[in-house]
């Protein structure tokens, strides 16, 4: 089931319908083609697109066009299989990989040729670096069953050819080798037993993969670990023997995509394109469950339950790469201090508030949160992963910092780290003692920058989710996710008025109440029963807001501004000249202790308990927002 | 899955292969009439057909072809 993961590089988002036509359009794109080059890379794109976005950068190059920001590196290519559909598809990849790619590719076959002779073709374009995509077909090693000493001499062969390569290109070109380590195959001699027979195929590759490893340990070549890529995938999915025999091909294609990918990422790693920092999300993403109306003790976290356990994997892996120097970072839609609780005082969180370099939870969009902790921590942006569950947020950040790469995640929380490691991120090609201390660096802090100012154009990124809102009134059908909604929400909740579900039957059947059950559906699908409102008959032609909450999954979409915009107009066709608000506040809803202010309210009063009460006329205008509106269930045909 | 619906499908894949919004697939097209259709590009055809539709064909079924006829004529054998 999870092998998809890694063939459809699921991390990545799907590209778009017109993709060729964006392709085609890069040769008209502005001076500098290389940064819609670089989002055009970041879909998760197959053979024939790859081929497609390989073409167009081949032409700008040959128009002398600069494709900075991307980073220039050379590359040779070679190997024993056919490797015709290797350049485009690298050439794509490694603008993914913040790299632009020149590639040359040897003859079939030619690898000894190529490496020894300083005026081959290979030689002569001087690459920086060169892959020797060589599998078990292009080595000298000898499957001898009979015979062990043939092996053993069959893998040093192997390794001195390889040796020899390495130091032709290192001489010749000043190229640094990748070497790859040979996957098994999945066929085996003897069965179990292969293991232990010196001559088999598969203790063959072992014993080559592990002296492989100890001949490039310690010198500027790398090692680029097929075989650990074949054995995710499956090796029987892997090797296609059908491939090989119609076109030479060592690999399954449908896996070129993929390989292609490992490769980019070595490239970006030698570039110094590699990620520096995780910013992570916390609701959801890193514990179940929303602290701000669920508690710290309502917070799914912890072994002895599935989901608290796949958000454990998630904290894990932050641990893990904050140990090998990776920045840690939070940003969250929440309050400081209630998201901070479950860092300080949360028995089974592993994640703890000092191994947070800079922790920003506030109400703020999370682009410029991100650009904030960059700043802060004098990285680039593009040094930044965000996780986060959240598909619009996702979306919001993608649009608005298009150099974080920001993974898609699966529904369920169990994949989260794992797609998160799929996604090879932090690929790096040396790991030195100075770090495994880089993130202690940040140690002294979990700070919060204070933010003066917004990213960029939210209005865009608004419209592009074309939001649709959907008033009703309560009836049956909404009864019991209003009870719920009322009994759960506590951020965004006004007054926290608890009602049963019998309350609101009660409710539905006054006439002298107004009611609002709000959903809102937007391009990521239907968010659901998002806002209730409840209006009283008060003193003199007014409506009292009795409840009015929300869910802060759709904070910062301008959801409270179309909500008073509908409550008026039900408001104006009943005769009613203004609305009174009341803020009550509790632990949990500071959040809101403005709401009323910013959408234009007169402050009537406060009381000595900080409640304050609101007024404001009916003849308010509010501007829309940027979504349509569907209106249903209601009997005023005026509106 | 019908015949109709396989050609629909291989229009698609014929477009995204050879990077041209104009091809259609016709029971009569073959590699002549398109542009950079040559070996590779013909096993980079098969290859994505073969994911697209979930199959597989042996060499010697693709070695046979000779127009987008025979391929939507054995893709149907294997979806049918």
């Amino acid at each position: 089931m999870s092998a998809g993961l890694y063939t459809n590089l699921a991390w990545l988002p799907r590209p778009p319908g017109d993709f060729r036509q964006r392709c085609r359009g890069l040769v008209d794109s502005g001076p500098s083609p290389g940064e819609a080059i670089m989002h055009l890379a970041g879909y998760a794109l197959d053979e024939s697109q790859l081929r497609q976005l390989a073409a167009r950068i081949e032409m700008l190059r040959a128009e002398g066009r600069s494709l900075a920001p991307l980073a220039p590196l050379r590359l040779g290519l070679l190997g024993n299989a056919t490797l015709e559909p290797l350049v485009p598809a690298l050439i794509a990849t490694a603008a993914r990989h913040g790299v632009d790619l020149e590639c040359t590719k040897a003859d079939y076959a030619q690898t000894l040729q190529e490496a020894l002779s300083p005026d081959s073709l290979t030689n002569r374009a001087k690459p920086d670096a060169v892959l020797l995509a060589l599998d078990h077909r292009g080595l000298p090693l000898r499957a001898a069953i009979h015979d062990p000493q043939a092996a053993s001499s069959g893998v040093a062969d192997s390794i001195a050819f390889l040796e020899s390569l390495r130091r032709g290109f290192r001489t010749h070109a000043g190229a640094l080798s990748i070497l790859q380590t040979l996957p098994a195959l999945p066929e085996s001699t003897f069965g179990s037993l292969d293991r232990s027979v010196p001559g088999t195929l598969r203790s063959l590759a072992a014993t080559f993969n592990a002296a492989l490893v100890e001949s490039v340990k310690d010198t500027q070549d790398l090692l680029f670990d097929v075989a650990a890529l074949a054995q995710t995938v499956g090796l029987a999915n892997w090797h296609s023997p059908s491939q090989w025999n119609i076109g030479k091909f060592a690999f399954d294609a449908q896996f070129l995509p993929l390989y292609a990918d490992h490769v980019g990422r070595i490239l970006g790693a030698l570039r110094g394109k590699s990620r520096k920092c995780l910013v992570l999300d916390l609701d959801n993403t890193v514990w179940g469950g929303v602290i701000g109306d669920d508690g710290l003790e309502g917070i799914v976290i912890g072994q002895g339950d599935a989901t608290g356990e796949a958000y454990l994997d998630v904290q894990r892996a932050a641990l893990d790469l904050r140990d090998r120097g990776i920045v840690l970072a939070v940003s969250s839609k929440n309050a400081d201090d209630i998201a901070r609780s479950a860092f300080r005082q949360h028995p089974e969180m592993l994640l703890r508030e000092n191994h947070i370099a800079v922790f920003q939870a506030n109400w703020n969009d999370k682009a410029t949160n991100i650009t904030a902790i960059a700043t802060e921590l004098s990285l680039g942006v593009e040094s930044m992963v965000f996780l986060d569950d959240n598909p619009a947020e996702r979306a919001l950040v993608r649009k608005m910092l298009p150099q974080v790469a920001v993974p898609e995640l699966p529904e369920d929380p169990a994949l989260y780290a794992r797609t998160l490691a799929a996604a090879g991120y932090f690929e790096t090609i040396a790991f030195s003692e100075e770090d495994r201390k880089r993130a202690d660096f940040y140690q002294d802090n979990a700070r919060r920058v204070i933010l003066q100012t917004q990213a960029g154009d939210i209005d865009s990124y608004l419209a592009s989710l074309e939001m649709k809102i959907v008033f009703r009134p309560f009836d049956a059908t909404g009864r019991s996710r209003i009870a719920q909604l009322i009994n759960k929400s506590n951020q965004f909740n006004l007054t926290t008025r608890r009602y049963s579900e019998a309350d609101v039957a009660v409710f539905e059947a006054d006439p002298k109440l107004f009611t609002l059950q709000v959903r809102l559906i937007d391009s990521f699908g239907d968010n659901g029963m998002i806002s209730v409102v409840i209006c009283r008959p008060g003193t003199k032609s007014a409506w009292e807001i009795d409840t009015w909450l929300m869910s802060c999954r759709v904070l910062g979409r301008r959801v409270e501004q179309m909500v008073l915009r509908e409550i008026l107009t039900h408001a104006r066709a009943r005769g009613i000249e203004k609305l009174v608000g009341r803020y009550l506040p509790t632990e949990k809803n500071v959040l809101v202790r403005d709401h009323y202010a910013k959408l234009g309210f007169r402050l009537l009063d406060t009381a000595p308990n900080g409640a304050t009460t609101w007024e404001l006329k009916t003849s308010a205008e509010i501007a829309p927002a940027p979504m349509s509106v569907d209106r249903d269930g209601f009997d005023l045909v005026a509106v | 899955m019908s015949l109709d619906a396989i050609y629909q499908k291989l229009t698609q894949i014929l477009q995204n292969v050879f990077d041209d919004d104009s091809l259609v697939a016709r029971p009569d097209l073959t590699a002549d009439q398109v542009d950079g259709w040559d070996s590779f590009a013909h096993l980079r055809l098969i290859f994505a057909v073969e994911k697209a539709f979930g199959v597989n064909f042996a060499a010697s079924q693709i070695a046979s072809l000779q127009n987008v006829g025979d391929l939507a004529t054995l893709i149907n054998s294997k979806v049918a």
